[in-house]
């Protein structure tokens, strides 16, 4: 009983994040670790999802051609509304950053998976990734001009160097917030639910309460799954406007 | 049983952050490239194009639809308005071929009027002129049968003292005077 209690209680909430080899050595560039095949899952569900979906080519969609469509609408509808048409030339981009992303976090929901978004190595790539397409896609199409994106040519004279200080700072952190918030609330989501299971072994009888708590919980960490995805993306399109037509 | 070891093995303390076990980074990051890459070929090689396709060959087929729709509302109306004309010609050729039928049948009624009212009127005159013959032929019995008896009546009373020329022509005077 006492070891069983103990280990219970050993439940660590930050386990489920352990990135391990799947066939032993070290770790090394190549290394195939449970990340890896989450990855190669998630993009495997995706290809299934929108190829599976689109065999047909009917012109009354099957329910999954209908899925496939509805989200290509929806990331479409962002990227013309906020970068406009000039946008949609990355649209390819941003519609498979919004895709591995939703699937990642979705995926993760199921037990015993592996949120690959709940890494700072993979959202921080990810992040990094836009800021560097957009800032090239900002000098490529305005040159030496995109330097003016950080000079507040409205403000009065004396604050303009300060500004343009605050300016350069806000647009270095973008990468950061970017990645920080869609890792955070991976992280969290997973990491609060873990402890709550841990309760449960612990209460008891009692441990109804943990486990109602967790089925809500549960509802609301796929919401943020929809959405921390969704914020991603249209970031991305926010940043990919200031790119293309500077504000 | 099993727990002993895999405690061990995780040795709770040691885990802490795995998102900052800088190790798993390159392999993660490494990864992370390949699936990024191989998503985006899948998307723009195969599936966007599908779903492009798809949606533009409906987007097509319901504007093919809509002006064939629109196509076949133009002949139907065309139809109606050939139908109208049609039907217009017709009536009035129907009023004109009633018209001129009436105009014919009331030409003939009037020749034909026209032709009884001559043989009515030719009759009249016969039969008149008849009449007048037999009143003219009356008239002229009459006056030889009064002026016969005149002298008779006159021969009567005083013989010898009259003639036929006599009498008839104070039949003749008292007649027509």
């Amino acid at each position: 009983m006492a070891t069983g209690a103990s280990g219970e209680m050993h439940i660590d909430p930050m386990e489920q994040f352990l990135v391990k080899p799947l066939f032993g050595g070290e770790m090394s560039l190549f290394t195939i670790t449970n990340a890896t095949l989450w990855m190669a899952i998630v993009v495997a569900v995706i290809a299934l999802l929108l190829l599976g979906g689109s065999n047909g080519r009917g012109h009354v969609p099957t329910r999954l051609q209908s899925v496939g469509e509805l989200m290509y609408g929806f990331v479409r509808q962002m990227v013309t509304d906020i970068a406009g048409e000039e946008g949609m030339k990355y649209f390819p981009y941003i519609f498979t950053l919004f895709l591995f992303i939703l699937f990642s976090n979705l995926l993760g929901m199921l037990p015993y998976s592996f949120t690959v978004t709940s890494h700072i190595a993979v959202t921080g790539v990810l992040a990094l990734m836009v800021f560097v397409t957009v800032t090239a896609i900002g000098f490529i199409k305005h040159g030496t001009h995109f330097f003016g994106f950080f000079w507040p040519k409205d403000a009065p004279g004396p604050l303009r160097p300060v500004l343009m200080v605050i300016e350069l700072i806000s647009y270095f952190v973008r990468p950061i917030s970017h990645s920080i918030r869609l890792g955070a609330n991976m992280l969290a989501g997973h990491a609060v639910l873990k402890v709550f299971a841990g309760f449960v072994g612990a209460l008891g009888v009692f441990g109804v309460v943990p486990i109602a708590a967790m089925v809500g919980l549960t509802a609301f960490e796929f919401l943020v799954a929809a959405i921390q995805a969704y914020v991603f993306a249209i970031l991305t399109c926010v940043y990919l406007n200031d790119a293309l037509h500077m504000h | 049983m099993a727990e002993p070891a895999h405690g061990g093995e995780s040795g709770a303390e040691a885990i802490g952050m795995p998102q900052l076990d800088f190790t798993t980074f390159p392999s993660q990051i490494f990864w992370l490239l390949v699936a990024l890459t191989a998503l985006y070929f899948i998307l723009t090689r195969l599936a966007l194009p599908r779903i492009v396709g798809a949606i533009e060959e409906r987007h097509d087929a319901i504007e093919d639809d809509l002006d064939r729709a629109a196509e076949f509302r133009r002949r139907a109306e065309q139809a109606e308005a050939a139908y109208d004309k049609a039907l217009a010609e017709a009536k009035a050729r129907a009023q004109e071929i009633a018209n001129q039928t009436r105009a014919e049948a009331k030409a003939d009624l009037d020749k034909a009027i026209a032709k009884a009212d001559a043989e009515i009127a030719a009759r009249t005159a016969e039969s008149e002129k008849r009449i007048g013959e037999i009143r003219d032929g009356a008239m002229a019995s009459v006056e030889a049968v009064a002026a016969e008896t005149a002298r008779a009546i006159v021969d009567s009373f005083i013989p010898g003292e009259t003639t036929d020329a006599d009498a008839r022509a104070a039949v003749s005077a008292r007649l027509n005077g």
